[in-house]
């Protein structure tokens, strides 16, 4: 090797490195790593997902290999699809219904127990809205536990047993907190001066509460039946303890036995892709009418998503 | 009264806000609360507390708290406690497969919501939907999608034994594939809280951080990790009550005797002549979550009074 060359090279790798240095030094260097830890857990978080809707277009009785495209397990199988299969049919009906039910009930309590806990001070309304956001954290299964117990042994609640009551009574006592929660924060950023205005300018307070509360609580509630809403279609500890029968089971406690069972297969595939796009949809219409609601206000895209996923 | 003011007819009363309207409006809610929240656990227990029919061989309640008999309670605590305790194991099982999956959850979930909170940039939006996706698949289904991959004959076997790595029985009852389940039912929830937790930590902060002369980790430790500390214990009790009262991803993973948590146990006990040790033992899981769930209410009461 020659001299020059020698020096050549040294002042190569001495600008390499310094360039690296320099891009080590830079402050604002977009974090790659980050960047790929991310994708990866998303790769991770998503891909099982996106096998197990494949899985139930798979032309085979297969659980774990592909066997080709077909809509078998829809409607093509005239026993064994979601379409005719008594059971699995029955199954998407009352998860609908169960839904359906719990968000009428559940989100009118809930903002009527929000708008009355935070203006009526005292011990009495702080101790029951202790009593509303630990019903929110009581861990499920012990709830549904003590639900269980009601509705089985209790006089007067025996009556009513397990079945379509008895779920949504435990639906809308474990959901009444979204709409209770979520609502007192807003009203909370909304503060007193519009309330005040409305009774300086001579309204009662009911008029106030149906002409200036009500409207500007609207998206806060639109978000919450929408957590409702989904809530209910993933909900499975409480459906799986109150349900009693066929008639009254939904889909995740139907696709949990089934499997647990050993008769899983393509089919519940197809009735956990059948929820996964109801759920989507629910939350797609959530966000485009959070949108609508809070036009004009300086909301963007992203505070809707998290709006309408109940962590604003 | 004097005056002007006294007479009628003149201006309208000054505004006075009725107490009982707030009342009416909160009283459903309150009553709700009582009959299907408070009473729900009295009953439990008095289940607890209660007797054993020898004829039905069932769990009956016993509501007068002076009839009470302790039966259930030194069974379950000789359970727990004494020689041979199986529901010792159990719960010390289910403290470790909860503390593991958490921290997992925590270590997978922080750096992700960091980097999109922080520098996804133009691309937040979408990095945002592919985070808050996972929250909107039902909890079956996000099993279900593992139960396909983790079959003898399934997609992860096929991948290790193609690198040669063997083909495990995954789902033949290991605490390792029951943690995984954990780890993927629970994070959503986990990522969730973190992102709006680090979004709404002040960028001018950290700048300010930067400007002081402190090194882009130094920074994090510095500046970030202290600010990220109320999400992390939030998302942390979010993540870990619910585990605490799971069955089901045990029953779809694993299903095997010796994994099972002390969900499985109580759930296991709810339709048997032993319900009334079901119903102590759920109590006893209460009375333990009990001060982390009342840290919990007072957080989220305090978030939403400062929230203005």
């Amino acid at each position: 090797m020659s001299g020059t060359a020698v020096a050549e090279q040294i002042s190569t790798t001495g600008t390499a490195r310094r360039s690296r240095a320099r891009f080590l030094r830079n402050p604002w260097r977009h974090p790659w790593f980050l960047e790929g830890f991310t994708w990866l857990y998303l790769i991770w978080s998503l891909a099982p997902i996106a096998i197990a809707v494949l899985f139930s277009f798979n032309k085979g009785k297969s659980q774990a290999t592909y066997q080709g495209l077909s809509v078998r397990w829809y409607w093509g199988d005239k026993v064994n699809s979601i379409w005719y299969n008594p059971q699995l049919h029955s199954a998407m009906i009352e998860t609908l219904k169960l839904s359906a039910l719990t968000t009428v009930i559940a989100v009118p309590i809930g903002v009527a127990f929000a708008l009355g806990i935070n203006r009526w001070r005292g011990f009495l309304p702080s101790s029951f809205n202790f009593l509303m956001i630990l019903s929110f954290v009581v861990p499920e299964l012990i709830f549904g536990v003590a639900m269980f117990f009601i509705f089985t042994q209790m006089p007067g609640l025996k009556d009513v047993g397990l079945g379509n009551v008895a779920e949504v009574l435990g639906l809308v006592t474990w959901n009444v907190s979204w709409p209770a929660i979520i609502v007192q924060a807003r009203l909370v950023t909304i503060g007193k001066q519009y309330e005040e205005a409305s009774a300086d300018l001579g309204c009662t307070q009911f008029q106030t509460m149906r002409r200036v509360m009500l409207p500007l609580l609207v998206p806060a509630i639109f978000a919450s039946a929408i957590l409702v809403f989904s809530g209910v279609i993933d909900d499975f500890v409480i459906v799986d303890l109150l349900s009693s029968n066929a008639s009254n089971t939904p889909m995740s406690v139907i696709i949990y036995s089934t499997q647990h069972g050993g008769n899983g297969g393509p089919a519940l595939n197809a009735l956990a892709t059948v929820m996964l796009l109801l759920s989507f949809l629910v939350a797609i219409l959530g966000y485009l009418g959070y949108r609508i609601m809070t036009r004009g206000q300086r909301i963007d895209g992203q505070q809707a998503l998290t709006a309408i996923a109940g962590a604003e | 009264m004097t005056g002007a003011a006294g007479r009628p007819g003149r201006k309208p009363k000054p505004f006075q806000p009725n107490k009982w309207f707030w009342v009416l409006l909160a009283a459903p809610g309150m009553v709700w609360l009582v009959v299907l929240f408070v009473i729900p656990f009295y009953a439990m227990l008095a289940i607890g507390e209660g007797k054993l029919d020898r004829q039905t061989e069932s769990a009956v309640a016993v509501y007068n708290p002076f009839t009470w008999s302790s039966a259930n309670l030194t069974n379950v605590v000789r359970d727990l406690f004494g020689s041979g305790a199986f529901a010792g194991d159990i719960a010390w099982r289910t403290i470790w497969y909860v503390a593991i999956a958490s921290l997992l959850s925590l270590v997978i979930a922080y750096p992700a919501a960091y980097f999109v909170a922080r520098f996804a940039g133009r691309r937040k939006g979408i990095f945002l939907v592919l985070l808050i996706a996972p929250f909107w698949i039902s909890y079956m289904m996000r099993m279900l999608a593992w139960i396909d991959l983790l079959q003898t004959n399934g997609y992860v076997n096929k991948v290790l034994s193609f690198v040669g790595l063997g083909s495990p029985n995954w789902l033949g009852g290991h605490s390792y594939t029951v943690i995984l389940g954990l780890v993927y039912g629970y994070i959503p929830y986990l990522i969730l809280v973190l992102y709006a937790g680090l979004d709404r930590i002040d960028p001018s902060l950290i700048e300010a951080g930067r400007d002081l002369g402190l090194s882009r980790m130094r920074t994090f430790v510095r500046v970030t990790l202290p600010l990220s500390r109320q999400p992390i214990l939030t998302g942390m009790l979010i993540t870990v009550l619910p585990m605490l009262g799971d069955y089901y991803t045990n029953t779809l993973l694993s299903g095997a005797r010796d994994t099972s948590m002390i969900g499985n146990l109580i759930e296991g006990q709810l339709s048997t002549p032993s319900a009334g040790q079901g119903a102590i033992l759920s109590l006893i899981v209460l009375l333990v979550l009990l001060v982390p769930m009342i840290y919990y209410v007072i957080q989220t009461n305090r978030a939403s009074r400062v929230a203005s």
